[in-house]
């Protein structure tokens, strides 16, 4: 009926050390289509602050492996580059995944931190990993500290969708510290030409039969910038009235700034945006250069997602409306008169 | 009478008791986390994981057995459960802590649940949770339970569809097709239909249902937090900038900011 648990990994912590171990990061890097992901290089920007050697781990089927060892290997910042290619990998699915970095992070392990961006896989994997090791995990770290000597990380970190910050301690009885970045808290690791690092294959942990299986993708296909990354972003909220509308205002003023298009939650519900593109809380945190807020009202959920950015400029045509609070440009108009007009004066 | 063929599943929601999400969270002087006397309700993404799990409940009929909700929290927790429970939940469990206690950290949280379904005479077969506490915002529990348990996992998942026959779930999410085995499965949930409000007479109803009282003790569980909270502080405020008559304004202060058309 239920299966067993399987072997449980024996407690790590066990392991007590004369004096701190000096740092030593195992930052997951994730790619797509042969790309490093920019999230992944915020997290070796953050895994160098502890002072240590950092090493990066690529993960996924021998043909994009290989296509990305290339630019992993040229990363500034990282002391050896371990990679591991299976085609089991080649969807990260948690239960495959899984078992490699336990292996990894297990037998004598010179690791002390686990990092990676807070993206949505390695928040799948990640806690999964470090539960089976009994250690806790530390989510959307902001900022940190590492105490070569005793050995405790400091984190800070939202809370209460970033309407408060705590910071923890990760004590030195936690041998090995899990934690995701928040990528926008954080510079982007340089590629640089000169590195010679040391390039280690990693041999798959196979899986047999794995419990999941992926039987698909349907990928959001856009040419416009990828809303994660995006230096500008327009974000249209429930006031948009349809998915049509929601295009037709929004798509042309996004293309004449060069924007990535958003999307508050009450608009995704009504299935005026796909979820892909929803900015707050429950959806992406983006900090860009310039986001605007059209005919969004600026629920604490909605903040939470967009209140980093650096010029935040709404649109709406109720004046008290919470987002003119944060706003740093605000307009009180009916956005379907202002927003084309925007446009036609942009383009000149 | 029941079909024989078909297997009978015992679902299991853990739900958690939150600040609610329209209140505007007020960090104590001391600086030791939040104000705590504010309205309470259960975590948004919880209210998901009841609602999917009575829904599926509804498309399955007589093959989902049992639906019981779990919480570990203070004695006023038990609130939340009766509210999972006029939404279409049969049983509870409330692991009961202290008011004093320090908020249970994911892992201990996940071993908690992972004792509790240990217990379970008929044993689990799907949990169904939310994908984060909106107050902690980890989004940890389930995976941690996953991997704890050593079952399959499905995050963020945006529509479930059960196969009790070939003891199978698919379960997209974040537009990404998984077929699950249903006997070893833990899936999360992001957002999906609007839950559904309790009735009069299911709250009434409701307060007859069972709630089993468990102790941390009782289960042999240390909840004690092994990551140290050393302040909890306000946000910098944002101060907004005011407001501007017209396009022609808003455009002008954009470029002061250094923000022109296309690709500047």
């Amino acid at each position: 009926m239920l299966r067993a648990p399987t072997s449980l990994l024996s407690r790590v912590h066990a392991r007590s050390y004369a004096t701190a171990p000096s740092p030593h990061a195992l930052v997951f890097l994730e790619h797509r289509q042969g790309d490093l992901e920019s999230a992944s290089l915020s997290a070796l920007t953050a895994a160098s602050q502890l002072g240590g050697q950092v090493t990066g781990l690529v993960v996924g089927s021998p043909d994009e492996v290989s296509s990305v060892i290339d630019k992993a290997k040229r990363l500034q910042g990282l002391s050896t580059l371990l990679h591991s290619s299976s085609p089991q990998y080649s969807t990260l699915l948690p239960e495959a995944v899984s078992p490699l970095f336990e292996k990894l992070l297990s037998q004598n392990s010179p690791f002390t931190h686990v990092v990676s961006a807070h993206s949505s896989s390695a928040k799948s994997i990640l806690p999964r990993v470090a539960a089976r090791l009994d250690v806790p995990a530390v989510s959307d770290v902001t900022s940190l500290e590492h105490d070569a000597a005793s050995g405790s990380t400091t984190f800070t970190r939202p809370i209460y969708a970033g309407n408060a910050i705590c910071t923890v301690r990760a004590p030195s009885s936690i041998p090995i510290k899990f934690f995701t970045v928040r990528s926008t808290a954080f510079a982007a690791a340089a590629v640089e030409d000169a590195a010679e690092i040391e390039v280690k294959t990693l041999d798959p942990v196979e899986v047999s039969d794995p419990p999941t299986e992926h039987i698909g993708t349907s990928l959001t296909k856009s040419d416009r910038p990828d809303l994660g990354v995006a230096s500008r972003v327009v974000s249209g909220g429930r006031a948009l009235k349809n998915a049509e509308t929601f295009q037709s205002t929004l798509y042309p003023l996004a293309d004449a700034l060069g924007a990535a298009v958003g999307a508050s939650r009450a608009a995704v519900d009504a299935g005026y945006a796909d979820n892909s593109l929803q900015v707050g809380q429950t959806g992406k945190v983006v900090a860009p250069e310039l986001y605007m807020a059209l005919g969004i009202s600026g629920a604490i959920q909605h903040l939470a997602g967009m209140k980093d950015s650096k010029l935040i400029v709404a649109i709406n045509k109720d004046p008290d409306a919470p987002i003119f609070q944060v706003a740093d440009v605000g307009l009180v108009a009916d956005l379907f008169e202002a927003v084309p007009e925007m446009v036609e004066k942009l383009k000149q | 009478m029941r079909p024989s063929a078909v297997r009978l599943l015992n679902i299991f929601v853990p739900i958690k008791r939150a600040v609610d999400y329209a209140v505007k969270i007020r960090v104590n002087p001391e600086q030791t986390g939040i104000d705590l006397n504010v309205k309470h309700s259960m975590n948004p993404f919880d209210e998901i994981a009841v609602e999917e799990a009575v829904r599926i409940r509804e498309r399955l009929k007589d093959a989902v057995k049992s639906i019981k909700v779990v919480t570990i929290g203070p004695p006023k927790s038990a609130e939340t459960l009766r509210t999972a429970l006029a939404m279409g939940a049969d049983s509870a469990i409330h692991v009961e802590i202290p008011e004093s206690a320090p908020a249970p950290e994911p892992l201990g949280v996940a071993k908690t649940l992972r004792a509790l379904i240990e217990r379970q005479k008929e044993g689990v077969d799907v949990v169904i949770m939310g994908k984060q506490a909106i107050d902690d915002d980890a989004g940890q529990t389930g995976q941690m339970l996953a991997g704890l348990l050593g079952w399959s996992q499905a995050t963020f998942a945006s529509k479930v569809v059960v196969d009790p026959e070939q003891k199978v779930a698919n379960v997209t999410h974040l537009m990404v097709r998984i077929i699950h085995n249903i006997s070893s499965h833990a899936v999360n949930f992001q957002f999906f239909e609007e839950p559904r409000y309790a009735s009069l007479p299911n709250i009434m109803k409701a307060k007859k249902k069972p709630v089993e009282k468990l102790t941390t003790a009782e289960l042999g569980i240390d909840l004690t937090p092994r990551l140290e909270t050393i302040k909890v502080t306000e946000p910098p405020k944002r101060v907004g900038g005011g407001k501007v008559a017209n396009v022609d304004e808003l455009l002008a202060k954009l470029k002061e900011a250094g923000i022109s058309g296309k690709h500047a």
